[in-house]
């Protein structure tokens, strides 16, 4: 079996079980009892942050292509992104159980009065519809439409990041660092969107 | 001196104790990184003797004071004390030291000291924080309580914990705790201490004015503006028992406090 044929037998399989690793190492963290004196706050900023992560992946398939003409990578596109949602998903609950405890009083107060709240929950409800039309059956059924629909990933990423930024107390390094990546990976599409004007 | 816990004295609150390790491994002092892991991690490097704090402004005494000498013939005892932080966790530690007042008196503030103004000190080179060029804090770090509440009784400087001498990630040698307020006023590391005539400008204010006030009383009823200050997770939390519990006024030390603020509007002064 060479190369191309092991990468096309077991690329995705490995990428499923690879992205499964941080929240295997959470959880393996938590039954220790090693998240730290705050295991809900832990648990919050690295769920949070391995979705920013994913989505930067799943952003970054496209760039790779075009730079690295690397034409594999694109098959693992759609896994990434479910991934940066199922984290998304994970921080959303954890901020649901632990923070507001399910009550939909508290819970409507802090997105109506706090923006990076808002700008948080937003992203995630965007992806809702890009994680549901991620089968073959809605691209075919949507056509053209798929492809405008998905473009939503990039108001997500901004959101992502506001969302982030929003939250800097004493050091704007990470956020800092995360905007530069997401920039940089807008930049090749910018540049697309200009030749073409 | 002997604790004697009781439920009417606000020196000792009969809550549990946090553990010494997660008090000692969960902190926020940024000039050791932002991390709540790093000032544990990186604090050893802190160099506290000799130690001086320098005392300015409207007093009869002012001058640098070796910390040896401050600590002559002071009667160090235990505070048992709820510190809350700003960021909505919380924690019940036994602290030892001494009321802030006892050193004020000696200084013999004029009557023009109507402010304290605290500083932390700078030294990049054991100070890692400090050297980061991402810090939204300008050093040194600053805190400032009005007269009455640096007078008041509540109000304690400590240089111990748990029955030790203060490890560095708690603001040895010598640092402020003032229980009524957020963690942040409670200045660590003290270097100088200047008595004003002027409200002084603390660094949080000057970071982020609308978000830290002056004041910084422990107040549910006023919500920092990027989160709630309604309840707390009294620290150490396990996801099992979150241990979220309602956030009281003045941290609970309302009794003894809150006539310090009398008339005043709390959401304006906040």
């Amino acid at each position: 079996m060479d190369l191309r044929q092991f990468e096309r037998r077991l690329g995705k399989p490995l990428l499923f079980i690879v992205s499964l690793i941080p929240l295997g190492m959470l959880v393996w963290a938590a039954l220790q009892n090693q998240l730290g004196t705050d295991p809900v706050k832990t648990l919050i900023l690295e769920t949070g942050e391995w979705a920013l992560r994913f989505l930067i992946l799943t952003l970054a398939v496209s760039p790779l292509k075009a730079w690295f003409a690397w034409t594999v990578v694109i098959r693992y596109r759609r896994m990434l992104g479910l991934y940066a949602w199922f984290y998304a998903s994970i921080h959303l609950l954890i901020v649901l159980t632990y923070l507001f405890g399910w009550d939909w009083v508290i819970a409507k107060e802090e997105l109506a009065e706090r923006p990076y709240i808002f700008v948080g929950f937003a992203a995630w409800l965007l992806m809702v519809p890009l994680g549901l039309t991620s089968n073959n059956y809605a691209i075919r059924k949507l056509k053209k439409n798929w492809k405008s629909l998905h473009k939503l990933i990039y108001l997500i990423a901004v959101l992502a990041w506001l969302h982030l930024a929003w939250q800097i107390r004493a050091s704007y390094l990470e956020a800092l660092v995360y905007g530069l990546i997401i920039f940089c990976l807008f930049f090749q599409r910018l540049k697309k969107v200009y030749k073409r004007c | 001196k002997p604790v004697s816990p009781s439920a009417d004295n606000p020196f000792y609150t009969s809550e549990d104790l946090t553990p010494f390790q997660d008090a000692t491994h969960y902190n926020n002092f940024y000039e050791f990184g932002t991390d709540k892991t790093d000032p544990a991690r990186y604090a050893g490097s802190l160099s506290t003797s000799p130690w001086s704090i320098a005392v300015e402004g409207e007093v009869a005494k002012p001058g640098t004071y070796h910390l040896e000498d401050l600590l002559k013939g002071v009667d160090i005892e235990e505070r048992i004390y709820r510190l809350r932080c700003v960021e909505a966790w919380s924690m019940v530690i036994p602290w030892l030291g001494f009321p802030l007042a006892d050193l004020i008196k000696r200084f013999e503030p004029t009557l023009n000291a109507r402010y304290i103004e605290f500083e932390t000190l700078v030294r990049p080179a054991e100070m890692k924080g400090q050297r980061s060029r991402f810090s939204t804090i300008d050093w040194p770090y600053r805190e400032g309580l009005r007269m009455d509440e640096a007078m008041h009784p509540l109000t304690f400087l400590s240089v111990g914990a748990y029955g030790k001498e203060l490890l560095g990630q708690n603001g040895a040698p010598i640092r402020l705790i003032v229980p009524w307020k957020y963690g942040f006023k409670s200045i660590k590391s003290i270097v100088k201490i200047r008595f004003t005539d002027q409200q002084p400008q603390t660094s949080w204010q000057g970071i982020a004015p609308n978000e830290y006030g002056f004041y910084a009383n422990v107040n549910p009823d006023v919500d920092h503006p990027r989160w709630s200050q309604r309840y707390e997770r009294r620290l150490p939390s396990s996801l099992l028992k979150p241990s979220r519990i309602k956030t009281q006024m003045f941290n609970g030390y309302a009794d003894q406090v809150a006539s310090l603020y009398k008339g005043m509007n709390l959401r304006r002064f906040y």
